[in-house]
């Protein structure tokens, strides 16, 4: 609308682009919309040729009865408290240690950072076994100290992320503060932390996101059925009710929820996290 | 005593600001000896024994190692990975930046909600995401085949037939491209304007300013997202267990995969460790690979003179 002159003279253009972007899009949105038409769908529809994407009626039934063959509120608080203890030791522990990398400076900084970031080219499987076995001499097996705890430490990529902000906030604020008598846990509270929150957001979103999808982790350390994550639940439903399409697609999006909704809630910081984080190193 | 105490006070300070640092990062010290170094350490030790957890390691040298030329499994799985890789990686790469270009175009109609749409299905990443492309793939009533049906095309069984099962997670992943894209729209956001306008002053057209200008100040996002993905890959896991657990006939059977049997179903702790190893290394090779080709066709704004 700002430049009329220019859509009219390339409409077919944007016409087109409209249509692929959008086009792409349903693309995007189909298996939701069949995960959401087989959840609500009577066993005998379920495997109706040609696909039915209406269900007639619908069987909302499926929804409590998917639910209540596995205590999946249990898994859901199960794995909320370990989001949640998690999400507490990175905002700690990252905000700490990425400050310190961005802006004091010491001998030996710029190394040590270089090993931060090759811990992320780590793969996952080479600790795999020692920290297993570490966890079961500790008695940490069946707790969820061994997916927790580790975050207290500090994360290789949450403090990359947390580094990048910093680095992109004026100096000036925090020389006020020295000048004013600051110590740094006082700039890192009044001054960095209320000019951070977007990165401490994406932290806190991205963790919520890893913690409620991981499967490796909690598949090796939670073995009692009343200690499962989401994940565990319904890989274990999966294993069970393989025949029963219709109660694993209810499943499937009660479990998929709360990252959706966390995702549409904090959407907007979350975006703006990423961008600012970068890839420069 | 006045010019002796000035060159002092800074170098105090330094100091001072030097031990705040290390009691600042001491955590992450501390995490790093014991959650990384450490295991490191003591999986490289493993991985030259044979170690059932019950009783206590027998040194067996190299022969974890020399043991893995005659495993079959090992070999098919390291094909599976390879192969695996071979695929999606480009995909990734090329149809995260197609993804990102779609979602920057700012002049479509609902833009946002199109960017909210790419990116959802990574929110959702884990085993309700394999579980929802298993029933898509279901051989008789899955969406794709049931849609085939309809038009008279009997459907592959997809993950149930050796020959289509890779293909079918390579399809699968392609669901959770949103999450590359995403990186790559921070890298073409940063990409400065007046570069646009000094190429469509020079008469440049969309195609050539895509050329000359966004795709070599996107280098070093490409380099990123190449990296990222090649360690990442390596490592499936969860689509191959939850979707397949390895089958059928083996042809599914990622390296992790087999790597998680060992260790945690057979509980060949010692032989986990050595296949830990080798994964290390070929990743290892395989990154440094790339960041020494990066000089060839990585560009930094900030290194140019």
């Amino acid at each position: 609308m700002a430049r009329p002159t220019l859509r009219r003279r390339v409409p077919l253009r944007r016409w087109l682009l409209t249509g692929l972007v959008w086009g792409v899009a349903i693309l995007f949105l189909i298996p939701f919309l069949w995960m959401i038409s087989s959840s609500l769908k009577p066993n005998y529809q379920i495997f109706a040729v040609p696909p039915q994407w209406i269900p007639n009626p619908p069987r909302w039934e499926n929804y409590g009865e998917a639910l209540t063959t596995l205590p999946f509120g249990r898994y859901m608080i199960n794995t909320a408290v370990i989001a949640i203890v998690t999400i507490i030791g990175h905002l700690l522990s990252c905000t700490i240690i990425a400050y310190a990398f961005a802006r004091l400076r010491a001998p030996g900084r710029d190394f040590l950072f270089l090993v931060v970031l090759a811990t992320m080219m780590l793969p996952y499987p080479v600790t795999m076994v020692p920290l297993y076995v570490l966890f079961k001499q500790l008695g940490w097996i069946n707790t969820i100290l061994p997916l927790t705890a580790p975050a207290y430490v500090g994360s290789a990529f949450y403090i990359f992320l947390l580094r990048q902000f910093f680095l992109t906030i004026p100096r000036d604020f925090e020389d006020a503060a020295v000048i004013d008598g600051a110590n740094i846990v006082q700039i890192l509270w009044l001054v960095i932390l209320p000019l951070a929150l977007p990165a401490l957001a994406t932290v806190a979103i991205f963790t919520f996101q890893a913690s409620w999808n991981d499967f490796l982790a909690p598949l090796i350390y939670l073995q009692k059925p009343d200690m499962y994550t989401v994940t565990l639940g319904l890989q274990f439903f999966r294993s069970t009710f393989t025949t029963n399409w219709a109660y694993l697609m209810a499943a499937s999006l009660v479990t998929a929820l709360p990252v959706i909704v966390v995702f549409f809630v904090a959407q907007r910081f979350f975006i703006e996290g990423i961008t600012l984080s970068g890839v420069k190193g | 005593m006045q010019l002796d105490s000035r060159p002092r006070r800074p170098n105090r300070l330094a100091r001072r600001e030097a031990i705040t640092f290390y009691l600042c990062i001491s955590p992450w010290i501390l995490g790093f000896l014991i959650f990384t170094l450490g295991p490191v350490a003591a999986s490289f030790g493993l991985s030259f024994t044979r170690w059932d957890l019950l009783s206590p390691p027998v040194f067996t040298g190299l022969r974890n190692y020399t043991h893995m030329r005659d495993d079959k499994l090992f070999w098919q799985s390291l094909s599976v990975t390879v192969r695996y890789t071979l695929m999606y990686v480009p995909t990734e790469l090329v149809g995260g930046l197609l993804l990102a270009l779609l979602m920057n175009q700012a002049g479509v109609r609902g833009i946002r909600a199109v960017r909210t749409i790419y990116y959802l299905p990574t929110v959702i990443s884990g085993v309700a995401f394999v579980v929802v492309w298993m029933w898509i793939f279901n051989p008789q009533a899955g969406l794709i085949n049931a849609t085939l049906a309809r038009v008279g095309i009997e459907g592959p069984r997809w993950l149930a037939d050796p020959n289509t099962a890779l293909t079918a997670l390579w399809m699968m992943s392609l669901w959770g491209l949103g999450r590359t894209a995403i990186i790559y729209l921070a890298g073409l956001k940063a990409i400065p304007p007046e570069l646009y306008e000094a190429a469509e002053m020079d008469g440049a057209g969309s195609w050539p300013s895509f050329v000359y200008v966004t795709l070599p100040m996107l280098t070093p996002t490409i380099f990123f997202n190449l990296v990222l993905s090649i360690i990442a890959t390596f490592q499936t896991f969860t689509s191959a267990f939850v979707a397949t657990n390895g089958g059928p006939l083996d042809s599914t059977l990622f390296f992790v995969l087999y790597l998680y049997r060992k260790a945690f179903q057979e509980f060949q702790m010692g032989y986990a460790a050595a296949l830990a190893w080798v994964l290390f290394l070929v990743i290892l090779v395989l990154t440094l690979l790339v960041v020494r080709s990066g000089q060839w066709w990585v560009y930094y704004e900030g290194e140019k003179r």
